[in-house]
């Protein structure tokens, strides 16, 4: 048998110690067969590793991931991007004409980006419109509750693993619930509307005044997934070294001091992903929002994605060509914010 | 070792033979699995379900699997299904001229083709591609009109007196109102969030929907007095925007909950909605359908329905040609009509009448009037719903007047959208 380099020479000694570990924890059958199974993956990747060279065998283990990755990302992207230059309603892309840049010049026909009533595609834009709002109400109440949250549950208080839990319980539910569940509780014979009639209040019809309609949107966005952002941050406090606190206190540094100049800063690196990924589910949202409001009153709450998705497949013509447009031009936002997050990142380490 | 093997073998085995055996013998002969796709908006799947395994039990050789799916999933995901040609065998449909181009012509197949021209031959040109005058693609599982339903009990607590036949739309508005201020009913008149709703209001008024050469047309004088009477009713409470004002596009929103919970004094839906008013509102309250009310031009409402048909991508067109032979045969059809409270859509058993054994009085009766309202609808009304791209024109209007009702738009900017979208969307259908 030919000599391995010596490079993966050292990696054979845990795989033996391994199996040692394992058949004397599993008794020997157990042990024996797995060995046997490693034994038999062993020896076609060692010739593998012959064949393509040792640098190479990362992309080998990468392959299968790339081919799924492609099949179901790359392969719809391609033909998104090739519906939005054709026409009509056909759903093969052979049997659809080729019109160019239409469906962005049509896209894009505005008299003012800033007043969507000016635009051929007037829901587009409303919609890009009432995501952006969405999108920074959003982030704002996302990452100043989660962060207070956090600092909180970082204390030790009374029940804290409790509370961890509770915040973090609405991350498990389907969006679908959540919206149909806050749906019931805000609809006019709701429990919210039952309380206030109980302390001689009226009731509020919330899905009929745009102002209540946006606001109920992003409460319940931050009230399902505060939780996740939470947990991002407490793992952020709970990795800052705590003779740095030790060093404060001896200091006698006011507490609104240390958060700014120690928590802060430190916890930087995990804000910028709290706040990236906070954008991204933003600009993305679509389930809750179309579930709980239906994207009214009006146009109030309609997002950009439910545009894409009542122009593709809720009209009688499915707008596949105009729908991809909308969807790529989504797309490319989100490139962009992504950019944006690997910058920061890369800046802020 | 070998007395396990032994055993281990006869009981596979006898396993085996069990397995065939309680297949009932199907699989002694070759079977067809066709699927049906359906959709209920009350009883009718059950007794679906109930005709098939008659049919079953007398055609061994054919099996239907019953896929029952919402409303919703007919209209927006059956059509791309349709498309990538991996749909049913046979699917209700309510856009019979939007789904046209992917349905089976039976004809070559059937017993009695004269038999369902002379059934259902009006209605077997909704079902057909533009220029097509011969194809049979289905039949009718219901004929739905559109028409008022009323919260007796209301008026009788309110001391108002309903108004009577030939009463105009504003005159059940001034009642409807009187009598929700007086019991304090959140909702004098409701119509369904639906473009095909408003259009029976639109055609009383004098809408003509299309010009003199079956072009869309659809905003006009009475077009305007229709949306005009919307937008102010909700302005002065007689309508809440809780229906037309509070969601997004085309989304439909029904009124059913409301009226059963007897919120609404005047509901505007249609005929499908009987069965299911019948079952659960029951001695809770007093209700009663009414005729349409009038406009200027007429009392029409809107026909609709659904139908039955064979879809062209199927394999196995003769097998689908003789269960739909079967259900649309006079017996059973007549049956599925009666148990589904559903006004017919076979000639004949209009001619003759149907006996509603399960319904209660209350629910013979407004089956008898929007049977009768059959005879009210305008030609305009007919036209538009033998129109291939209806759907375009109502989604187009529901849209845009929810968001002037909204506050979004003036109404003035929402006629200039509608005509805007209804032209967009056909010039995209006609590029090839």
């Amino acid at each position: 048998m030919t000599d391995l380099p010596t490079g993966i020479e050292p990696q054979a000694a845990p795989t033996a110690s391994l199996l040692a570990r394992l058949r004397r924890a599993g008794g020997t059958a157990f042990g024996a067969v797995l060995g046997a199974l490693l034994r038999l993956v062993d020896r076609p990747m060692r010739l593998l590793q012959q064949l393509v060279g040792e640098r190479r065998m990362a992309y080998v283990f990468l392959l299968p991931n790339l081919v799924f990755f492609s099949l179901f990302v790359f392969v719809p992207l391609a033909i998104d991007l090739v519906f939005s230059f054709t026409g009509g309603e056909s759903l093969f892309p052979s049997q659809r004409p080729y019109v160019g840049t239409d469906q962005y010049a049509y896209l894009f026909d505005c008299g003012s980006f800033f007043d969507p009533a000016s635009c051929r595609v007037d829901h587009f834009w409303r919609g890009v419109a009432n995501t952006l709002r969405f999108t920074i109400f959003q982030l704002v109440s996302m990452v100043t509750f989660s962060l207070v949250t956090a600092l909180v549950l970082n204390m030790p208080i009374r029940g804290r693993g409790f509370f961890r839990a509770v915040y973090f319980f609405p991350v498990l539910l389907s969006p679908v619930v959540v919206a149909l569940v806050w749906k019931w509780i805000l609809q006019r014979d709701g429990l919210l509307n039952a309380g206030l009639t109980m302390i001689g209040g009226q009731k509020i019809l919330f899905f009929v005044d745009p102002g209540w309609a946006m606001f109920w949107s992003v409460f319940v966005s931050v009230w399902a997934h505060m939780g996740f952002y939470t947990l991002i941050l407490l793992a952020g406090l709970q990795a800052i070294p705590a003779d740095l606190y030790e060093a404060a206190q001896m200091d006698a540094t006011p507490r609104w001091r240390v958060l700014w100049r120690i928590t802060l800063p430190l916890l930087w690196p995990n804000l910028i992903v709290v706040i990236v990924l906070a954008l991204i589910r933003g600009v993305q949202t679509f389930d809750e929002v179309f579930v709980l409001t239906g994207g009214g009153p009006g146009t109030a709450t309609l997002m950009i994605v439910q545009y894409i998705y009542e122009t593709a497949f809720a009209s009688q013509v499915q707008n596949f060509g105009l729908a991809a447009a909308a969807s790529i031009v989504l797309g490319v936002v989100l490139f962009l914010l992504t950019l944006a997050q690997l910058s920061r990142t890369r800046s802020a380490s | 070792m070998r007395t396990i093997t032994r055993r281990a073998m006869s009981a596979f085995v006898l396993a085996a033979c069990f397995l065939a055996g309680s297949s009932g013998g199907r699989g002694a002969e070759a079977q067809t699995v066709l699927r049906m796709t359906w959709y209920s908006d009350g009883n009718e799947g059950e007794v679906m379900a109930d005709l098939l395994r008659r049919f079953e039990d007398k055609n061994r050789d054919i099996h239907v699997v019953l896929d029952q799916v919402p409303f919703k999933a007919i209209n927006e995901n059956l059509p791309v299904q349709l498309a990538s040609g991996q749909g049913p065998d046979i699917a209700r449909v309510s856009d019979m001229g939007g789904l046209a181009r992917h349905m089976l012509d039976l004809r070559p197949y059937l017993k009695n083709a004269d038999y369902w021209e002379a059934n259902y031959g009006p209605f077997l040109q909704w079902m057909r591609v533009p220029g097509d005058t011969s194809s049979i693609p289905g039949f009718m599982t219901q004929l739905t009109v559109t028409g008022p339903f009323v919260n007796k009990t209301l008026f009788e607590q309110a001391g108002v007196a309903m108004p009577g036949p030939k009463s105009s739309w504003e005159d059940w508005a001034k009642a409807a109102k009187e009598v929700a201020d007086k019991v304090q009913a959140p909702f004098p008149i409701a119509f369904d969030r639906s473009g095909h709703r408003f259009f029976g209001l639109a055609i009383s008024e004098g809408a003509a929907v299309f010009d003199g050469k079956g072009q869309p047309a659809v905003v006009d004088d009475g077009f305007k007095r229709a949306a005009k009477l919307i937008y102010d009713w909700h302005n002065s409470g007689v309508m809440s925007k809780e229906l037309w004002g509070s969601v997004a596009g085309a989304t439909y929103r029904g009124a059913n909950e409301e009226f059963k919970n007897a919120q609404v004094v005047m509901y505007e839906s249609g005929s499908w909605q009987i069965s299911q008013f019948d079952k659960t509102i029951g001695t809770a309250f007093d209700w009663v359908a009414v005729p349409t009310p009038c406009g200027p031009a007429n009392c029409s409402g809107m026909p609709g329905g659904a139908a039955l048909v064979g879809i062209k991508s199927t394999k196995h067109p003769e097998q689908v040609a003789r269960v739909l032979d079967y259900l649309a045969s006079e017996d059973v059809i007549a049956e599925f009509y009666a148990r589904s409270l559903f006004v017919p859509g076979h000639l004949g058993l209009a001619r003759k009448g149907l006996d509603y054994k399960d319904a209660s009085p209350v629910a013979n009766a407004a089956l008898k009037v929007f049977s009768d309202s059959v005879n009210q609808l305008a030609p305009a009304a007919n036209q538009l719903q033998g129109y291939p791209a209806s759907r375009v024109i109502l989604n187009a209007v529901i849209s845009r007047l929810g968001q002037a009702v909204a506050g979004e738009v003036t109404l003035d900017e929402a006629y200039k959208r509608i005509s805007g979208d209804v032209e967009q969307q056909l010039a995209e259908r006609n590029k090839k």
